[in-house]
């Protein structure tokens, strides 16, 4: 028998909420086959298959929020006899949240904070009048999520009705997402002793060979300057070690694979870091195209589950917004992050003379478990050398 | 190709970038980047789509003469068949 639970897809994911399964019992399926889609507060994901078989029984419902790690579904082998399989644990009681989450707009934070078991008697928090009681139920309304307006705050049958003509959104990702960002980012300051260094970066080189490279190229297959800061991030990330991995119950474990994480701003609010994978290993016109998908997915929310899951440092670039240098919070269980702020023309003295020069300010945040300001320094100088030689990028 | 049905044109494909904007709130001779916040890979895109919409080139040379949404209109206008 093969259990799909619901994975996680980023290491501040702990819930989902089913969308639509794909598949139904019987059906056949295949490695890469899509199960289901769910509702993270990053975007809607679907959820892959790794294994052949075929669909035994679906244990959650579409609108249920569960928990990471929930068992989701089940598939006979090839061969298996459905006979052999037991009858599925009450896993849909067991699981948090679950009792709430078919009857409507329950705020994730109360699914999430609440014990696992709370008799529904007892969450009542406001009396109800029968009547009230009645019609909600056969509107489908929880009560609960109703405030009262008759004597003592007493739910009036008005207040169903009421309720019933004006749902409430069943999900702020807005509000969601901000909760999404505290929580990462006051983790991140609460465990990781950032330290800071900047390095002033002359971009001469990196701004003329955009320009020549641009103007041979159609629109569609222009290069940004972006493109060439995650080359040299992730380029120089492959040989510091120390920047490029996870920190994960009190040891570091570094990462051979350099996935720039890019933070991408949302339209209306809030971020998302998704990875560009095996950005070492991609010449800067493929950086571009995978830098202009990422982007254009991200703001329709449409990110596969490992672009969230897996990036081993991230870059942030605030360079559209006048900011001279970012000094950036890591995304946890990383241990690095690289800023680049606005590049503007400064007094730049070279080879003695003093010239208008392009200039960014680069930073790195970077955790002091994992290295100190010497090897960040390195870091930094490296990045700063490869921006110098874009033709070798 | 009329102003206004070429405007309309341009404000639809931005407002694929900028699922927000209101096109009513929009002065056209006030730098765009200004008034919708489009960082460099928005604009990137939307010159893209007009590209593609209206398949003529745009030189990068150019990007510094497309600053407002009547530059971008003007521009076209230039470019495109008078029919």
């Amino acid at each position: 028998m093969i259990e799909i639970k619901l994975p996680s897809l980023g290491a501040d994911m702990d819930e989902g909420t089913l969308l639509e399964w794909h598949v139904k019992p019987g059906d056949e399926v295949h490695k890469g086959d899509i199960l289901a889609v769910v509702d993270t507060t990053k975007a809607a994901l679907d959820i892959e298959c790794w294994h052949s078989g075929r669909v035994h029984d679906l244990l959650v419902e579409p609108g249920q929020t569960v928990k990471v790690g929930t068992l989701m579904a089940r598939l006979l082998e090839p061969g298996e006899d459905a006979a052999a399989i037991p009858p599925p644990a009450p896993a849909a009681a067991a699981a948090p949240g679950a009792a709430t989450a078919t009857t409507g707009p329950v705020p994730p934070a109360e699914t999430a904070a609440a014990p696992p078991v709370i008799p529904a008697a007892l969450a009542t928090r406001h009396p109800v009048s029968p009547a009230a009681r009645r019609r909600a139920a056969e509107l489908g309304i929880d009560v609960e999520n109703i405030s009262g307006t008759g004597p003592a705050g007493v739910v009036t049958l008005k207040d169903v009705e009421l309720a019933a003509a004006h749902p409430a959104p069943a999900h702020d990702r807005g509000t969601d997402m901000r909760r999404l960002i505290a929580t990462a980012m006051s983790r991140s300051k609460r465990e990781i002793p950032h330290y800071y260094l900047s390095d002033d970066i002359p971009l001469r080189a990196a701004t003329e060979w955009l320009r020549r490279t641009n103007l041979e190229r159609p629109i569609t297959e222009r290069v940004l300057l972006a493109a060439l800061y995650v080359r040299a991030v992730a380029v120089a990330a492959a040989r510091h070690p120390d920047m490029n991995g996870f920190y994960v119950a009190d040891a570091y474990r570094p990462s051979t694979a350099v996935h720039v994480g890019l933070a991408i701003s949302l339209r209306g609010g809030g971020l998302v870091a998704p990875a560009i994978h095996d950005a070492d290993r991609k010449p800067v016109s493929e950086l571009m195209q995978a830098l202009t998908d990422l982007v254009a997915r991200t703001r329709a929310g449409k990110l596969k589950r490992d672009e969230l899951a897996d990036p081993t440092i991230t870059l942030t670039n605030l360079g559209d917004h006048s900011v001279t240098s970012v000094h950036g919070v890591i995304y946890a269980p990383q241990v690095a992050l690289v800023g680049f702020g606005e590049v503007s023309d400064r007094a730049w003295v070279n080879e003695g003379r003093v010239e208008a020069t392009p200039v960014v300010t680069a930073t790195l945040a970077a955790d002091h478990r994992v290295s100190d300001g010497h090897a960040g320094a390195r870091f930094l100088a490296a990045i700063n050398a490869l921006l110098q030689h874009p033709d070798q990028l | 190709m009329q102003e206004q049905e070429v405007q309309r044109g341009v404000l639809a494909l931005l407002q694929r970038i900028a699922p927000e904007l209101e096109p009513a709130q929009l002065d056209g001779r006030v730098a765009l980047r200004e008034q919708v916040d489009l960082d460099s890979m928005d604009f990137l895109r939307f010159l893209i789509s007009i590209h593609e919409q209206y398949a003529i080139d745009i030189p990068e040379a150019d990007y510094e003469k497309l600053v407002s949404l009547d530059d971008i209109v003007a521009y076209l206008r230039a470019r495109l068949p008078t029919s």
